[in-house]
């Protein structure tokens, strides 16, 4: 690991004064940690933000808002999350192990970086680390790669599974800025696709604290979330699936979907859902949603099997969400 | 960096350079060798310790970072010879090498608790009720614990014992 400053601020204030000067934000530290002990990320002062106050929850306008710094284990366990929003409490329950829900973080897992292992293989190229270094991904082992939005320069996922369910439940992000200014973000705004600059993976600028998350009341009553993954636990999405769906006399009358696995970002795509919307389940149906849904996916040739699988399991989960 | 916490009870004072990890700081600074270092990625938990009152991996968390914390360690746990747990997987066997029996020790006795809170897992079938630890839910809420020496029967047979002996408590959450 480089040396590096560490300060632990007790107020906001002197969190942004510490990021003005360059501070990097640590939180539960379970992937910034990693990452700098790879020397993969390299920060000169830390800013542990552990200890701001951010951690609560609390019920606001029917919706909840969730602090930056309340643990994965926590938000999972909470009586509205698991009765409002199972969506989100089950895909944070999918991701990682109890340990690491118990240090893990709302903003640190939105804001975690790619398992793409030539990422973390500082003796390869990787545009994302080293900008205009090349992308050995590209014609390399590409089974757990990008099939939608990735470009000539990066075709690295988003690894979160919390971030796909807060996509499906529309969240929001709410942001100090390093001056202090507060602003709110909807979270497909958060996120930016590879492009030509895969090392900028979000609108924030250096020094923006993430306080909260919120999530408007929930618009959907049939919630499923469905993860594949290479072992039944303790591993990462090859792909999963965030549903928030209402019926309305048998037929769909509103549907969310948010995917992960597929894209540098958890996926949603409107075309799909306004096709479901008004229609009476079926498999053709259903089917006919995956056909729209990867009508664009150019998946490297070892991340091919995602789109038989993809179009399965959307199939599984429209069929659980509308009985 | 100078830090204070309490480890087993006792409080260490150390001055540390801010890149030491928590298991580093245990292990090399405190002298309790018990907490191991199985990958130092999060990726095994084997440096499974118990960070006021909760399991998380010491590798992946600096020390400096602990300020005030308690910690407890595989050592800590036993109190008047070895907790329930320590003793069952004597019974059961629940080791070959050992290896990473410490973490998995540590971790059970805090998944015990989260079963006692109420706290559901991947595996629950309803988020909401009483949460019954089957052999599913063992396995699950155990899945951040490998063992190289695969003594998962045994190691599933101790925890599975101390979780019937001890009831867990009324839930507390709703
Ligand atoms: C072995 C292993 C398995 C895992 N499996 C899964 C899985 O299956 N599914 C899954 O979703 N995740 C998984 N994870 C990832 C885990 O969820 C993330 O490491 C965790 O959520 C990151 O949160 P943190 O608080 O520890 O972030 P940190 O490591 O503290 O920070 C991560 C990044 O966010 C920034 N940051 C943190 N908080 C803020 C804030 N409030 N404002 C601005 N910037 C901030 C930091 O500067 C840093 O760049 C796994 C991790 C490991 C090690
Ligand atoms: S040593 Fe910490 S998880 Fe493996
Ligand atoms: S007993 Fe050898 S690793 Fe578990």
């Amino acid at each position: 690991m480089k040396p590096f400053d560490y300060v632990r601020p007790g107020e906001r204030s002197s969190a942004h004064e510490a990021a003005r000067d360059g501070g990097r934000y640590v939180a539960g530290g379970t992937n910034l940690i990693d990452l700098m002990k790879l020397e993969v990320m390299t920060p000169d002062t830390l800013v542990d933000i552990s200890r701001l106050d951010l951690d609560g929850i609390e019920t606001v306008d029917g919706g909840l808002r969730i602090g930056a710094t309340l643990t994965n284990s926590d938000l999972a366990a909470d009586p509205r999350v698991r009765r409002d929003y199972p969506v989100l409490a089950r895909a944070l329950l999918a991701g990682a192990s109890g340990q690491l829900r118990n240090k893990a973080t709302t903003g640190g897992n939105l804001l975690q970086r790619t398992r793409c292992p030539y990422f973390y293989d500082t003796d390869t190229n990787c545009n994302k680390r080293t900008p205009g270094s090349g992308c050995a991904a590209i014609g390399g082992e590409t089974r757990n790669h990008a099939v939608l939005g990735a470009s000539e320069h990066c075709i690295a996922l988003h690894p979160s599974d919390m971030a796909v369910a807060l996509r499906a439940l529309d969240a929001t992000v709410e942001v100090e800025g390093p001056d202090g200014a507060p602003r709110e973000i909807a979270l497909p705004d958060l996120y930016r696709l590879p492009g030509a600059t895969p090392h900028i993976e979000t609108s924030l600028a250096p020094g923006d604290l993430i306080t909260a998350v919120r999530l408007p009341a929930p618009s959907g009553d049939r919630q499923v979330y469905r993860k594949v993954r290479d072992r039944a636990s303790y591993a990462f999405a090859l792909l999963s699936v965030g549903a928030v769906l209402r019926m309305e006399n048998g037929r769909i009358a509103q549907a969310a979907l948010a995917f992960g696995g597929l894209a540098p970002q958890p996926w949603r795509d409107r075309e799909v859902e306004a096709l479901l919307t008004a229609e009476t389940p079926s498999d053709a149906l259903f089917e006919k949603a995956g056909e729209v849904l990867l009508a664009k996916a150019d998946p490297p040739p070892g991340a091919a099997f995602k789109l038989p699988l993809t179009k399965r399991v959307l199939k599984a989960v429209l069929t659980e969400a509308t009985q | 960096m100078k830090l204070s916490f309490a480890v087993n009870g006792r409080k260490q004072s150390l001055d540390l350079d801010p890149r030491v990890t928590l298991l580093d700081a245990l292990r090399d600074h405190v002298g309790l060798s018990g907490s191991k270092k199985g990958c130092d990625h999060g990726q095994c938990g084997a440096c499974t310790v118990l960070v006021n009152g909760r399991r998380i991996n010491a590798c992946l968390s600096l020390a400096v970072m602990h300020e005030g914390d308690e910690v407890t360690t595989v050592e800590g746990l036993a109190r008047d010879g070895p907790s329930a747990l320590q003793a069952a997987f004597v019974e059961h066997d629940g080791m070959q090498c050992g290896y990473c029996t410490p973490g998995q020790i540590c971790s059970a006795t805090a998944m015990l608790e989260e079963v006692a809170a109420g706290w559901p897992s991947h595996v629950s079938a309803d988020l909401t009720s009483k949460v019954e630890l089957t052999q599913d839910e063992l396995r699950e809420r155990m899945s951040g614990n490998l063992c190289r020496c695969s003594c998962y029967p045994g190691i599933n047979a101790a925890i599975g014992q101390v979780a019937t002996e001890v009831p867990a408590e009324e839930e507390t959450a709703d």
